[in-house]
């Protein structure tokens, strides 16, 4: 699974982009987002607010509850702010 | 003349460079005589607070199909013959474009309407962010309004 962070996410966690493998209990975005916190306190204070996160699985907006495998690319990021 | 509906191929850029209303605006109309109008909104960098920079960051690929799904749904409502978005991203200076819309159409009501609706929906729904730098090296990240969410979920109440 590819995992992108965006603007603070980014700064926060540290890196851009990592490809990681997700144990199968982690099937949705949620679910990602509490595993992504335990791996390093940059992740934690990334997800800390988790009402502050946005994200996109395979370049589609998609909220918690929206279900994620193995080959998806899923993006972390605040609120967009362009325009 | 009919009312029909042109199928308009809308133009989107994802830049660092600047942009030029008169040419977009130009390229709008070149070389046809159906286009009765074109609305335009251009978004500056300004200086607030002593800012030095603004730098807009993308999701490059969801940025442009983001884009294109604003403009496919301006499109399917308003009969629109062209329309256009340059978004800059990169480093911004005070009194520099941030982004371009253009909305062209038979008649001027179409093509104002699209135009608001295109840079509302540009605000929250393509995937940008702004960081704003300061003299001294101070630099923070712009907060999402939630009066921008408000304008473009309007959209889906009114009836163009």
């Amino acid at each position: 699974m590819k995992i992108l962070y965006f603007a603070w996410l980014r700064q926060r966690t540290g890196t851009g982009e990592e490809n990681l493998s997700p144990p199968p209990e982690v099937t949705d975005v949620g679910g990602l987002m509490r595993w992504l916190s335990a791996r390093s306190p940059g992740h934690a204070q990334a997800f800390a607010d988790p009402a502050q996160v946005r994200c996109a699985v395979n370049q589609d907006f998609c909220g918690p509850d929206h279900p994620v495998s193995s080959g998806d690319e899923v993006a972390f990021f605040p609120p967009v702010t362009g325009g | 003349m009919s009312e029909t509906p042109v199928t308009a191929v809308p133009t989107i850029r994802v830049q660092e460079a600047g942009f030029d209303l008169a040419a977009e605006t130009a390229a709008l109309s070149a070389g046809r005589a159906d286009v009765g109008g074109i609305a335009s909104f251009i978004g500056l960098c300004r200086a607030d607070d002593g800012l030095q920079a603004l730098v807009l960051e993308h999701y490059p690929g969801m940025t442009e199909r983001a884009i294109a799904g604003i403009a496919a749904q301006a499109a399917a409502r308003w009969p629109l013959t062209g329309c256009t978005v340059i978004h800059r991203v990169g480093r911004i200076l005070p009194g520099e474009g941030i982004v371009l819309v253009l909305a062209a159409s038979r008649h001027r009501t179409a093509a104002l309407e699209a135009c608001a609706f295109l840079i509302d929906w540009l605000k929250t729904g393509a995937p940008f962010w702004k960081r704003e730098e300061f003299a001294g090296g101070a630099e923070r990240w712009v907060a999402a309004r939630g009066e921008d969410e408000a304008r473009a979920r309007g959209w889906a109440e009114r009836r163009g």
